[in-house]
């Protein structure tokens, strides 16, 4: 493996986080939480997908995975949306601690519930993609690799025109930067905050079928690790901040990547949390974080 | 056009307003005084509907707003400039201006409703493409009054709009809330310069720790002795 394949890895493995770490740090830009059922969304989202791609066996399996890859993000947007008008929404007022402790106990229902359905045991995801890898020069990359990337870019590229172009858009940013204010602009704010945990949702469930096709093996407890990388990754970035989240997911798909070519497999995941200290000791705001001053 | 009615209202234990009665007839400029922490913000908050009362009613133009939530208040036709301005400091100042019209639909209203606050502030104009945050403390005032026009209200109620500008400034705000009435928009102003609001307003309300004290014409006040004494300096 030259460097240069190690850094597309870390591409291929980054971009999956970012899409996740958008989930985490859009939330907690307009709800200050840690929505912590953020990682088992994607576990939704894999078991969702694989259950679709396995009773569709009469399509080609690319249809089947877009087919599955729709139903992974109706799926998951429904558990977003619904789980924060349930769990959170009450609590929306209360210390910001009740609502985190329920996002544990929502984590840990979604994993539970996971394995009453499907059994607590591994199960193999269906394998779609069956391209050859793309030769470019000397270096081959494989198809996944390049397709995963190029729809994590392109739906962070959406993203990006949607929070700035559109007015739903930028009523999500005016609620994250001051609730009270947005809502005497008229702007409904429990609308607002479902439309952001359902992009976030959705998000996650594309980064979860990408995900599940790099690692075709999905089990009831496989979002918490991704799902504390890509938190890690937000945080990384700037907790609250879109593009913080992206730079932050790249940026630990590579140090991972590079740490598990050139070291050893087993640091990987120890620089990725040896990260998140070095972060929150130098930088607790994160790289592209700010703060923010007011003018009397 | 509005009526207050004995309203109650308690941030938790604290008694925050002790039954506060008033009310604002369309096509005046009316003017709650009095000083720091005397619940001058947290009377306009709960008209507003960002606090609730606990007992007494807010009724617009016939409507009761106690169970109406606050984006749905703005539909009514009522805007509030917050006190310490409230601008999105991480949005643009057309954004700005854009959250301003979110309750409007038309794009050609709305632009034409950019042309109205650029021509009161040309200052905006100028800035339109900054982000809001590198404004000046003026500017944003300017701004947090032309993102309350863009929704076309019937009641503007402004929360301190002078606080910490300049005395230049605070004519340039003032004449404009005096453009802004002319045009045709009723006006709830709250004020701790007291004789500037007294100097603009047709009617005044005192407040002192939670009760209105003194009610009358802005005139009449201006000259009432302990109005001179507590709130004029002479």
């Amino acid at each position: 493996m030259t460097f240069v394949n190690q850094i597309i890895n870390g591409l291929h493995v980054g971009s999956i986080y970012a899409l996740i770490a958008l989930g985490y740090t859009m939330v907690y830009g307009i709800v200050k939480l840690i929505n912590f059922a953020h990682g088992d969304i994607i576990m939704v989202g894999s078991y969702t997908a694989m259950v679709i791609m396995t009773e569709l066996t009469g399509l080609p399996l690319w249809v089947g995975l877009l087919i599955a890859m729709l139903a992974a993000m109706l799926v998951c947007t429904t558990f977003g949306v619904v789980i924060e008008r349930v769990a959170y929404k009450p609590l929306r007022n209360t210390q910001r601690i009740a609502a985190l402790i329920t996002a544990i106990g929502v984590s840990l229902l979604l994993q539970n519930i996971a394995q009453l359905i499907f059994s607590p045991n591994s199960l193999p995801f269906p394998v779609a993609i069956r391209v050859p890898p793309v030769a470019i020069g000397e270096m081959t990359i494989s198809f996944i690799t390049l397709l995963t990337i190029t729809v994590s870019v392109l739906l962070m590229l959406g993203l990006q025109a949607f929070v700035h172009k559109t007015k739903i858009g930028k009523a999500m940013r005016a609620v994250s930067e001051d609730r009270d204010a947005a809502q005497l602009m008229g702007i409904n704010v429990s609308t607002t905050i479902s439309v952001t945990f359902a992009i976030g949702s959705a998000l996650a469930a594309m980064g979860a079928v990408l995900y599940s096709t790099a690692y075709p093996i999905i089990i009831p407890t496989m979002g918490a690790m991704p799902g504390l990388k890509a938190f890690i990754a937000a945080v990384l970035g700037g907790i609250g901040v879109l593009p913080g989240a992206m730079l932050g997911g790249f940026l630990m798909g590579v140090a991972e990547s590079l740490t598990n070519g050139y070291i050893s497999s087993q640091w990987g995941d120890a620089v990725v949390f040896g990260i998140l200290i070095v972060v929150l000791l130098v930088k607790p705001s994160g790289i592209l974080g700010r703060r923010t001053s007011e003018k009397v | 056009m509005l009526i207050v009615k004995d309203i109650q209202v308690y941030y938790g234990a604290i008694h925050a307003l002790h039954g506060i009665s008033f009310e604002v007839q369309q096509g005046e400029i009316v003017t709650l005084i009095g000083a720091n922490g005397a619940g001058k913000s947290t009377v306009l908050k709960t008209i507003s509907g960002l606090l609730r009362a606990k007992s007494g009613d807010v009724v617009y133009t016939g409507k009761s707003l106690r169970n109406v939530d606050p984006h749905n208040i703005v539909k009514l036709g009522l805007a509030q400039v917050p006190e310490g301005r409230r601008i999105f400091q991480q949005m643009t100042v057309l954004e700005n201006l854009e959250m301003g019209a979110f309750i409007r639909n038309d794009r050609a209203e709305i632009e034409a409703g950019f042309e109205q606050v650029f021509q009161s502030f040309p200052r905006l104009k100028e800035r339109r493409k900054q982000l809001a945050g590198t404004l000046s403390g003026g500017e944003q005032q300017m701004l947090a009054m032309g993102r309350a026009m863009m929704s076309k209200p019937q009641l503007l109620m402004l929360d301190e709009p002078s606080m910490g500008l300049s005395p230049i400034l605070v004519n340039e705000i003032f004449s404009i809330i005096a453009q802004v009435h002319q045009s045709g928009t009723t006006v709830l102003l709250v004020e701790q310069n007291a004789r500037m609001a007294l100097s603009i307003a047709h009617r005044a309300y005192v407040l002192e720790t939670g009760r209105i004290v003194k009610s009358g014409d802005a005139k009449e006040l201006m000259d009432d002795d302990a109005i001179r004494k507590a709130y004029l300096g002479h």
